[in-house]
């Protein structure tokens, strides 16, 4: 802590340049945090999907419909515990913009695939009584001021009702919370029978089933005899775990991950490059200064040591910053009004994040502290 | 050149040699030079340019290392030291005040005379109050917390060595503590020095080129071609 003035003193020795250098790892991080975030926001919950839980929908595409009737045969396929359907409803609300998912299913079956989607008792009792009920997360019910009890209109884009009109009614009975960080609670659920009995086309069909098996290991085994059990109908299924099936969701725009942490990588690199060039330059001009620092007794080790405690206060600034804004801005929510439903900073990011930190600190540093070290005290003196 | 005085030798330089190298070109700096120098003595070293005399300075200090010979200071052989036990020898025995004070820009002069103090294991409070003490022995005390760069040439000199004195080091080395200042600020450095000597018993090797500043000290010797002699050389 004694040699912390000293180091210091020497980062402000250029203000300008330690801010812009600053600034620029602050840049990094930030975009870290905030690319993180978004990444985890597309990976739809992968982190959180359920080990034990199959996703079953039409071989072709999730866009084509499932029987109902298969439900009661899936369950019958040994090791299956449950199955519960879902379908996308892909409706507004008020306007085009606001758009989330909305769900028709069978609430009691849905509230025991998912323990991580948390409703209380009694607004558990009112959605199973209430054919027009609804829940929704608590996300999206935030973002629109609703309450339990209120009115919601929603707009179909997909399934207009018997009398020809988009608009469905829903009762608000209930608002559900997240178990963990990454569940989502933008969802918006209700009664498959009132939305069977309601839409103009597609009556007894599904989306997708969701399927609870008893042993997570045997999953490949049991996705195959489900597989099997349609093989040759007019509605062949693909079924997969249900993190595989997000992941592959997530896809459908492309390799979010990767595209992310390239251009993350692009940027850490771009900035590495700033600075160690601002270390080396910090190095090379206080050449003497350095050898005056070994002629009254700095060692070699101690030299190198206060050249690396250079480079990581200046990144630690930069990079807790650049961290720290990432998590003000992405703590305020989803700035697209939806279209990132689960937008966090992962708390592995997070670790790496400040891991990249020491990782930048060093790399920028080590080259010119070994520079420093090298230094030969009566050379130096003499230039 | 042995020069043994009634008092025994604090300084040692025995048949040593000292050759650097530029690519293939060998260039002998001093060849086979002898000298001892008694505690509390202050020595002037003169000869002309690239005579040697700032190598044999560093070679006492510990800044450099003979090529061949013996360097003891006190009961060490310093060429002998690991380059990490010479560090810690010179913080603890070497004070060296330099032509150019080579003061740190950003720090104030307080912060410059407790720098060599970082390296005990002195308290904050007992560093703060030891560089006071040096500060005022140079009569700079009014001036501590005063940059470098708003010092004039003698105040920075000064503070060189109070940096160099706030250990109290055995051995005070100055490379031409005069060679960049006007006659009167470096008429007041000669008169610390010479305080510095006479009151505090402190040994000291100046290199200078200026007889003036020579013949403050108690001896000097000369320095030609990598040989020491009483008498410059004709």
């Amino acid at each position: 802590m004694k040699y912390l003035y000293l180091v210091w003193s020497n980062l402000k020795r250029k203000k300008l340049r330690t801010i812009l250098t600053i600034l620029s790892i602050l840049v990094a991080f930030l975009l870290f945090g905030l690319l993180g975030a978004i990444r985890q926001s597309f990976s739809q919950g992968v982190d959180v999907a359920g080990a034990d839980r199959l996703i079953v929908r039409h071989k072709v595409t999730i866009a084509q419909l499932l029987p109902a009737a298969y439900e009661a045969r899936i369950e019958q396929i040994e090791g299956v515990e449950e199955a519960v359907s879902q379908t996308w409803f892909g409706g507004v609300y008020q306007k085009p913009s606001n758009f989330f998912a909305q769900i028709p299913t069978e609430p009691a079956k849905f509230l025991e695939m998912y323990p991580e989607y948390l409703l209380d008792d009694a607004q558990r009792e009112a959605w199973l009584k209430t054919r027009t009920g609804a829940i929704a997360g608590r996300a999206i019910a935030d973002r629109f001021g609703w309450n339990v009890g209120d009115r919601i209109p929603i707009n179909a884009t997909i399934w207009t009702r018997e009398d020809g009109s988009a608009t469905w009614q829903f009762d608000l009975v209930g608002i559900y919370d997240g178990a963990q960080k990454g569940t989502d609670t933008t969802q918006f659920l209700f009664h498959y029978d009132y939305f069977d009995e309601g839409r103009r086309f597609g009556k007894g069909m599904v989306g997708w089933y969701v399927v609870r098996i008893a042993d997570p290991d045997r999953a490949a085994e049991i996705s195959a005899a489900i597989d099997a059990e349609f093989a040759n109908s007019p509605a062949e299924t693909k079924s997969e775990p249900e993190g595989a099936f997000l992941q592959a969701f997530a896809n459908q725009i492309g390799d979010v991950g990767f595209i992310m942490m390239s251009i993350v990588a692009a940027v850490f690199f771009t900035i590495l490059l700033v600075a160690g060039n601002t270390m080396a330059y910090a190095v090379r001009e206080r050449t003497s200064e350095l050898a005056v620092l070994k002629a009254i007794g700095f060692t070699d080790g101690g030299v190198l040591g206060l050249v690396l405690a250079e480079s990581f206060i200046l990144t630690l600034i930069g990079g807790a910053a650049g961290l720290g804004l990432a998590w003000t801005v992405v703590s305020a929510g989803d700035p697209t009004n939806g279209l990132l439903p689960m937008f966090y900073i992962p708390q592995r990011d997070l670790v790496t994040g400040i891991v990249l930190i020491g990782v930048m600190a060093f790399v920028a540093g080590i080259l010119p502290a070994l520079q420093a070290r090298r230094l030969r005290v009566a050379d130096a003196l003499r230039r | 050149m042995n020069e043994p005085g009634a008092v025994d030798p604090l300084v040692r330089v025995r048949d040593v040699d000292k050759v650097f190298r530029r690519g293939s070109e060998e260039i002998h700096v001093l060849g086979g030079l002898n000298l001892e120098i008694p505690d509390g003595e202050f020595l002037a070293l003169m000869g002309p340019s690239g005579s040697g005399k700032s190598t044999l300075l560093n070679l006492i200090g510990g800044l450099d290392r003979p090529s061949q010979g013996a360097i003891e200071v006190g009961e060490e052989r310093i060429d002998r030291l690991s380059d990490r036990r010479l560090a810690a020898w010179r913080a603890r025995h070497i004070g060296l005040v330099f032509q150019f004070y080579n003061l740190m820009p950003v720090l104030t002069a307080q912060k410059n005379v407790e720098l060599p103090l970082l390296l005990t294991h002195l308290s904050r409070g007992e560093r703060r109050k030891r560089a006071a003490l040096a500060l005022d022995i140079v009569g700079l005390s009014h001036r501590a917390d005063h940059y470098p760069r708003t010092l004039s040439g003698g105040e920075q000199q000064r503070v060189g060595i109070a940096r160099a004195i706030v250990t109290d080091p055995t051995l005070l080395l100055c490379d031409e503590p005069t060679g960049d200042l006007d006659r009167k600020s470096g008429d007041e450095v000669l008169e610390l020095l010479q305080a510095l000597n006479r009151e505090q018993g402190k040994t000291i090797v100046m290199v200078t080129h200026d007889q003036r500043a020579a013949d403050c000290a108690q001896r000097t010797l000369y320095l030609d071609k990598g040989t020491l002699s009483a008498e410059p050389s004709v």
